[in-house]
């Protein structure tokens, strides 16, 4: 028994071990693993270099930060920057922009890939399916900056979606300089560029159905729909409430790449989101402890969203991320 | 064969068709641009109705975008970024993977958590950037490297591949006297060659698209990665250097045509490779699905 699996027998033993055979323990480990525990040195260096010194940077959401003085040495000042940001004109707005935006995606970006997989998954053939899937991936791999030039340049007065748009009788402008546009054309791209990605995973869920369960609803005599309402949709189910609960912990998340290559001074009003609001307050105007007191209290209430989720979801069905 | 229904066949041909439709959709962006920048500026500025194939055929937009330094510079940079960072990253995160799937490790599950936490916390935009000016690191092709070393979710996906190897073959190879670094060299990672690819591939196309690292770190031009560059050509309309070119050329239409080939050139890498590293992407997501 030297090759005694060392923390099957800490948990053997509980709780009732005792300080010094405890340390006694971790001296044998460490002498029999010291190269694992010498390579798991630059991993776990890492870390702490790389996630938690900022983890621990944040406090300067509390502090009045200056380069100069340096994180230790600047002054306290408590909750003034979240006090600040609650009572300026761009709380709302940007609360009410973020919330808008994650709520559009909830409701049309969040479906697409669960329908098209639904879709794909009708198919008889199977080379045609394949041929689908490897054309509504591609977009996934072109880079978010090419997008969004593409869109910039489509969106000119005399660009593509004009052209398209004035078959209808619309008039053309240059429609990312129109604030009511921008989230039709920041969730359609974003759907337009995921949505044949993002139905990877439901694929690889409904090739896990047992096949019999169709057999045994055909003999039932369900037709093609009842199959989908009671087989394959309750199959993948569950791959859809864990994304799902990503989701929602994700509901006051949005990343600032894509905002900041489509947005512009005349379109703040429904584009300026959160993470853009820290971008431009904290590097550009180098307002280091007012966005990172921003940023915090986006995290905080993302956090809450992801607990609130998970612990309804494992109250209604069961399912939940931990 | 179940005799199937008429509503069963429309609803065949009307999938079929939505699907076509979509792939129509999906492609035809990219077509309008390959066209566009293959069009005699004047010609295409006259052109009205759908775009299906070049308006003429001109040549010179794509002489021009590689003779742009800027463009050159980029590529440069971007391959130094692509193939330097990728070694790294999969280095440190199959290196990290391997300590953290050994079995006898007391502290592993310590450090399993210290992992997995930062999934949830981060410290977010502006400490990273203290942290990465307080390391010296800003302004060098380092702050594009190190802080993003290791992606927590790679590093996930990998120790749960190493730790469905069995174990009874290190075990062999630990009774015949091999050392750890030697059962990772010799038995861990040759077991784990299409793991590594799909990570190379995870990690490479990252930073081929990446663009916010060098955005918020670097302000030396000379080591803007290419997708920088083109945020400045394609966005910015920053085309100073191509309407310069429009004016010598006499053509004033010749700026758009250049910005269509920029989207070319510096996607080009991507659509070639993407029929072959596509199959290999789907594999990685399946991994990180159904294990992780």
């Amino acid at each position: 028994m030297t090759e005694m699996n060392l923390s099957v027998k800490a948990r053997r033993i509980g709780r009732t071990i005792s300080l010094p055979a405890y340390l006694a323990m971790l001296r044998k480990d460490f002498k029999k693993n010291k190269y694992l525990y010498f390579l798991g040195l630059f991993g776990v260096a890492y870390y702490l270099i790389f996630s938690y010194t900022p983890m621990y940077g944040v406090i300067i959401a509390f502090k009045d930060y200056s380069p100069v003085k340096g994180i230790m040495g600047s002054s306290w000042v408590g909750l003034h920057h979240f006090t600040e940001f609650f009572q300026s004109f761009y709380f709302w707005r940007l609360l009410r922009n973020t919330l808008l935006i994650n709520i559009y995606e909830l409701l049309f970006a969040f479906p697409a890939p669960i329908i098209l997989a639904l879709l794909l998954n009708e198919l008889k053939h199977a080379n045609f399916k394949r041929v689908v899937q490897t054309v509504t991936y591609l977009p996934h791999f072109v880079s978010i900056v090419v997008i969004c030039g593409m869109i910039v340049d489509f969106s000119r007065k005399s660009g593509l979606f004009n052209m398209i748009l004035g078959w209808f009788g619309v008039e053309a402008q240059n429609l990312l300089l129109d604030p009511s546009l921008f989230r039709t054309i920041f969730i359609g791209s974003g759907i337009w560029q995921g949505v044949g990605w993002g139905s990877i995973i439901y694929l690889a869920a409904l090739s896990g159905i047992d096949t019999q369960l169709y057999d045994a609803a055909t003999v039932d005599g369900a037709n093609r729909w009842k199959q989908v309402l009671h087989v394959t949709l309750p199959g993948i189910m569950p791959t859809i409430i864990i994304l799902l609960i990503l989701r929602i912990g994700g509901m006051m998340d949005v990343g600032f790449e894509k905002v900041i290559l489509l947005y512009n001074s005349q379109t703040y009003e429904t584009a300026d989101v959160i993470s853009s609001f820290v971008y431009r307050r904290g590097l550009l105007e180098a307002n280091y402890s007012y966005s990172t007191a921003v940023n915090l209290f986006n995290s905080i209430v993302n956090f809450m969203l992801l607990i609130l989720a998970n612990r309804i979801s494992r109250k209604v069905n069961d399912t939940s991320l931990w | 064969m179940i005799k199937r229904s008429l509503g069963d066949k429309l609803f065949d041909v009307a999938n079929i068709l939505f699907l076509c439709g979509l792939m129509v959709v999906t492609l035809y962006p990219f077509l309008y641009v390959v066209f566009a920048s293959l069009s005699v500026p004047s010609e295409l500025v006259k052109h009205s109705g759908i775009l299906w194939r070049p308006q003429g055929f001109f040549t010179d937009a794509y002489k021009l975008v590689l003779k742009n330094p800027m463009i050159i510079s980029g590529y440069k940079n971007t391959i130094f970024y692509v193939v330097v960072g990728t070694l790294l990253n999969v280095f440190f995160t199959a290196l990290f993977a391997f300590v953290l799937s050994r079995r006898d490790l007391y502290w592993k599950k310590h450090m399993m958590m210290m992992v997995v936490v930062t999934m949830f916390f981060s410290g977010g935009l502006i400490p990273g950037y203290i942290l990465v000016k307080s390391l010296g690191m800003l302004d060098t092709r380092w702050a594009l490297i190190v802080p993003g070393l290791i992606a927590t979710w790679n590093l996930i996906i990998m120790r749960t591949s190493f730790q469905s190897i069995p174990y009874e073959l290190e075990e062999a190879a630990k009774m015949d006297g091999a050392s750890e670094l030697r059962v990772f060299a010799q038995i861990i990672l040759p077991l784990s060659v299409p793991l590594l690819a799909v990570m190379v591939l995870f990690y490479g196309v990252g930073h081929w698209n990446s663009w916010t690292g060098a955005l918020i770190y670097l302000r030396d031009r000379e080591l803007f990665p290419l997708q920088l560059v083109l945020r400045e050509i394609l966005i910015e309309n920053s085309t100073a250097d191509t309407t310069n070119l429009s004016t010598t050329t006499g053509d004033p239409f010749l700026g758009e045509v250049v910005k269509y080939a920029t989207i070319i050139v510096a996607t080009l890498p991507i659509l070639v490779l993407y029929p072959f590293i596509q199959k290999y992407f789907t594999k990685g997501v399946m991994i990180g699905a159904l294990k992780g």
